[in-house]
C-alpha cells in the first residue's frame, strides 16, 4: 500500500546522508576538544594538587604553585565584570528600550558591533594610552581591568540587546496602555523576563576575560609578583599582578628549564577556572529559565 | 436601541490623518463620541481602525515611523497637550485584539496598573482586583488561583484578564479592539452584557469585524474603508436595509468588493464610483439616489446573519 517511489528512495538516502554529514561535523568538533583536555590533564597530572593552587611560584618560576597568578586572574575577571556588566547592561537597555530609530542610534549600534570585532591587542594599546599613561593609573590591576572591561562591553551590550528583544513587544504595549511608564515596564516586565539571557551573556564573557593575554600585558600584568600565599586579599587594585594566561605564556617562552608538567598544570587550572564559571552560569540560567513565565 | 444618556461630547476627533512612513492610512476623519455611548467602528482590515484607537491614548507614538496630524480631544483637552500622558492612558482603557496575559500572577496582572499609579494598599488592591475580575466575567473561574500565572490561562480567559486589566485603572473611556476574536460565543455574550452595564459608567469604543455585534451593542456606528469614513450614524440606519451609502450595505452584508457588488457598480449612476471605487464619493449627491435605488432592490434580504454567498446568489437570481 505504501510502496516507495523512486523519489521516496532518493529522499530517504539524502536524509541519511545529511544526518551522517551533520553528525560527523559534531564529532569533528567534540573529538579534538576531548583530546586536548585529556592530553593536558595527562601531562599535568604529576603537579596537580591543592598545594599547587595555594603556593606561590618559587625558584624563578621553576617550582612551587601558581597562587599569585590565579588570584591575579580572579581579580582581573571580577573587577572587569563589575565595571563592564552594569554599564553594558544599562547601555543595552537604553539602546533597546528608549532610543528611537534614528541615524544616531544606527551609528551607535554599528559602532558597538565594530568595537566587538576590534583585536584585543588594539584594546591593549588603547588601555596603555588612556588608563596607564593619560589617566595616570600606572600599570595596575585597575588599569588592566578597565581595559578588559572596554573589550568585553560591546559583546555584553550585543547579547543583552538580544535578550531584551526576545521579550514580546505585546507585553510592553499592554503595560504602556495601562499608563505605566517605560521604566515601570522595564522593571516590572522586561528585565525579569530577560534576566536569564542577560546573565548568560555577561558570564560567558568571563572565559574570554580570563583567557586574554594581550590587553593585560601592557596594562597591569607582570612576569613575577610575590604576594602572601593563600591570602585572597593579597592584591590591591593599584598593584601590578600576575595572571594565569600571562604566566602560561612566560613559563613556556621565557623559562626554558621549567618542569615539563608546569605549563600543562597552569593550563588545566585556567581551563578549570573557566569551566567552573561556565557551570555556574549554566546552572543559574537553568534556574532562571525555570522561572520564566511564558 | 437606547438613546444616549447625555449629549456631552467626550471624544472629538477632527481631520485626523495617520501615516506610516509615506503611506497615509487615515485620510482625515472627523467624528464625535458623546459620553456614555457605545460607538462601534467597523471596516475591513487595513482600514486604520486600530491606529485610530492608538491615537486616543497616544500609544501610536511608540510606532517608529507613525505620524498623526489633526485634532484629538478627550474631555475637551487636546491629547497632544496633556500634562501627563500616563494619566491620559489611564483614562482610556485599551483592549488589544489578541489576549496578552502579562507574565505575572493573575492578581498582579490586574494590580499592575493601580500599582504603577502608586496604589500599594493591599486591602484596596484586593477589592479593586476582585471588582475588575467580576466585571470581566472571570472572577468565578480564577478566584481560587489568583497566584497562578496569567499566561497559563486559556486564550479566552486571558482575553477577559486583559479586559479586567483595562478596567483596573478605572478609565472613563474603554476601547475594545476586536475583543471577541479569541473568546467563545457564550463568554462573548456575557461580556457584551457587561459592556451594556459599563456604559452607565464610561464611554465605549468598539472596533469589531462582527457587524452583528456592533448592531447589538452600539448606539452609533462608523464605517471606515480605506482610511476614510464611508458613513457614520445611528446603528439602526447603518444596519438597516437602506443605509445612506451603498458601500455600507454591501459591507454589512458581506458582498463589498465581490462580483455582485462590482457588477452593481457598473450599473450605478456615478461613473466615478465605478472607475476608482473609492469610499466617500458615494456620500455626496449620488447618495440619495443610491439609497432609493437599493430600497427597491434589496428589501428581500433577511435581517439576521447575512451570508455573503447567499446574498450574491440572491442578487444574481433576480
Amino acid at each position: 500500500m505504501f510502496t516507495e517511489t523512486p523519489f521516496g528512495k532518493y529522499k530517504r538516502r539524502s536524509e541519511l546522508l545529511a544526518r551522517c554529514v551533520l553528525g560527523g561535523m559534531v564529532a569533528a568538533m567534540i573529538i579534538p576538544l576531548f583530546l586536548i583536555v585529556g592530553y593536558l590533564v595527562k601531562e599535568a597530572w604529576p603537579l596537580l594538587s591543592l598545594n599547587f593552587l595555594f603556593t606561590n611560584p618559587t625558584g624563578g618560576m621553576r617550582h612551587g604553585g601558581i597562587w599569585s597568578a590565579l588570584l591575579g586572574t580572579l581579580y582581573l575577571v571580577t573587577l572587569s565584570l563589575l565595571i563592564a556588566a552594569p554599564i553594558g547592561v544599562m547601555a543595552a537597555v537604553y539602546l533597546n528600550e528608549y532610543a528611537r530609530d534614528s541615524w544616531l542610534t544606527r551609528v551607535i549600534n554599528l559602532a558597538v558591533v565594530n568595537l566587538a570585532g576590534v583585536p584585543s591587542i588594539v584594546h591593549a594599546l588603547f588601555g596603555l594610552g588612556a588608563f596607564v599613561l593619560f589617566a595616570g593609573m600606572g600599570r595596575s590591576i585597575l588599569a588592566a581591568s578597565l581595559t578588559l572591561a572596554i573589550m568585553t562591553m560591546p559583546v555584553i551590550i550585543a547579547s543583552t540587546k538580544e535578550a531584551l528583544s526576545a521579550v514580546p513587544l505585546s507585553f510592553r504595549e499592554a503595560c504602556w496602555n495601562v499608563g505605566a511608564s517605560r521604566w515601570q515596564t522595564i522593571r516590572g516586565i522586561v528585565l525579569p523576563n530577560s534576566i536569564s539571557g542577560i546573565l548568560t551573556g555577561v558570564i560567558l564573557q568571563v572565559s574570554r576575560t580570563a583567557g586574554e593575554t594581550a590587553p593585560i600585558m601592557f596594562t597591569g600584568a607582570v612576569f613575577f609578583k610575590k604576594i602572601e600565599a593563600g591570602n585572597p586579599l593579597a592584591y590591591s587594585i593599584w598593584d601590578q599582578c600576575m595572571a594565569l594566561s600571562m604566566h602560561l605564556f612566560t613559563i613556556t617562552t621565557q623559562v626554558t628549564d621549567a618542569p615539563h608538567a608546569l605549563p600543562f598544570a597552569t593550563a588545566v587550572v585556567l581551563l578549570a577556572t573557566v569551566l567552573v564559571v561556565n557551570t555556574i552560569s549554566i546552572a543559574l540560567r537553568m534556574y532562571l529559565r525555570s522561572r520564566k513565565r511564558w | 436601541m437606547d438613546t444616549p444618556f447625555c449629549d456631552d461630547v467626550q471624544i472629538r476627533v477632527k481631520d485626523l490623518r495617520i501615516a506610516f512612513g509615506n503611506k497615509e492610512v487615515l485620510h482625515g476623519i472627523t467624528f464625535d463620541v458623546p459620553k456614555h455611548e457605545i460607538f462601534a467602528i467597523i471596516g475591513p482590515a487595513q482600514s486604520g481602525k486600530s491606529s485610530l484607537l492608538r491615537c486616543l491614548n497616544r500609544t501610536l507614538e511608540f510606532v517608529a515611523d507613525a505620524r498623526a496630524t489633526g485634532l484629538v480631544e478627550i474631555d475637551g483637552e487636546d491629547v497632544r497637550k496633556v500634562r501627563s500622558v500616563y494619566e491620559l492612558r489611564r483614562k482610556v482603557g485599551m483592549v488589544a485584539p489578541l489576549p496578552v496575559g502579562l507574565p505575572l500572577s493573575i492578581y498582579d496582572n490586574v494590580a499592575f496598573a493601580p500599582r504603577s499609579a502608586g496604589l500599594h494598599d493591599r486591602q484596596e488592591l484586593d477589592t479593586l482586583v476582585q471588582h475588575c475580575l467580576e466585571q470581566a466575567a472571570l472572577w468565578d473561574e480564577v478566584k481560587d488561583r489568583l497566584d497562578s500565572l496569567g499566561t497559563k490561562l486559556s486564550g479566552g480567559q486571558q482575553q477577559r484578564l486583559t479586559i479586567a486589566r483595562a478596567l483596573s485603572h478605572q478609565p472613563s473611556i474603554l476601547c475594545l479592539d476586536e475583543f471577541s476574536i479569541a473568546i467563545d460565543p457564550v463568554t462573548t455574550m456575557r461580556i457584551e452584557d457587561v459592556l451594556k452595564e459599563l456604559r452607565k459608567e464610561m464611554t465605549i469604543i468598539l472596533v469589531t469585524n462582527l457587524v452583528q455585534q456592533a448592531r447589538r451593542l452600539a448606539q452609533r456606528t462608523m464605517f471606515l474603508w480605506n482610511g476614510e469614513i464611508v458613513e457614520q450614524g445611528p446603528s439602526e440606519k447603518i444596519f438597516s436595509e437602506h443605509p445612506t451609502s451603498q458601500k455600507t450595505y454591501d459591507y454589512v452584508h458581506g458582498i463589498l468588493g465581490n462580483e455582485a457588488s462590482l457588477k452593481r457598480g457598473t450599473q450605478a449612476s456615478s461613473p466615478i464610483a465605478r472607475k476608482t471605487f473609492r469610499p466617500g464619493r458615494f456620500e455626496s449627491a449620488a447618495g440619495a439616489a443610491h439609497s432609493s435605488h437599493c430600497d427597491a432592490r434589496f428589501k428581500p434580504v433577511v435581517r439576521g446573519f447575512p451570508c455573503a454567498q447567499a446574498s450574491v446568489n440572491e442578487y444574481q437570481a433576480r
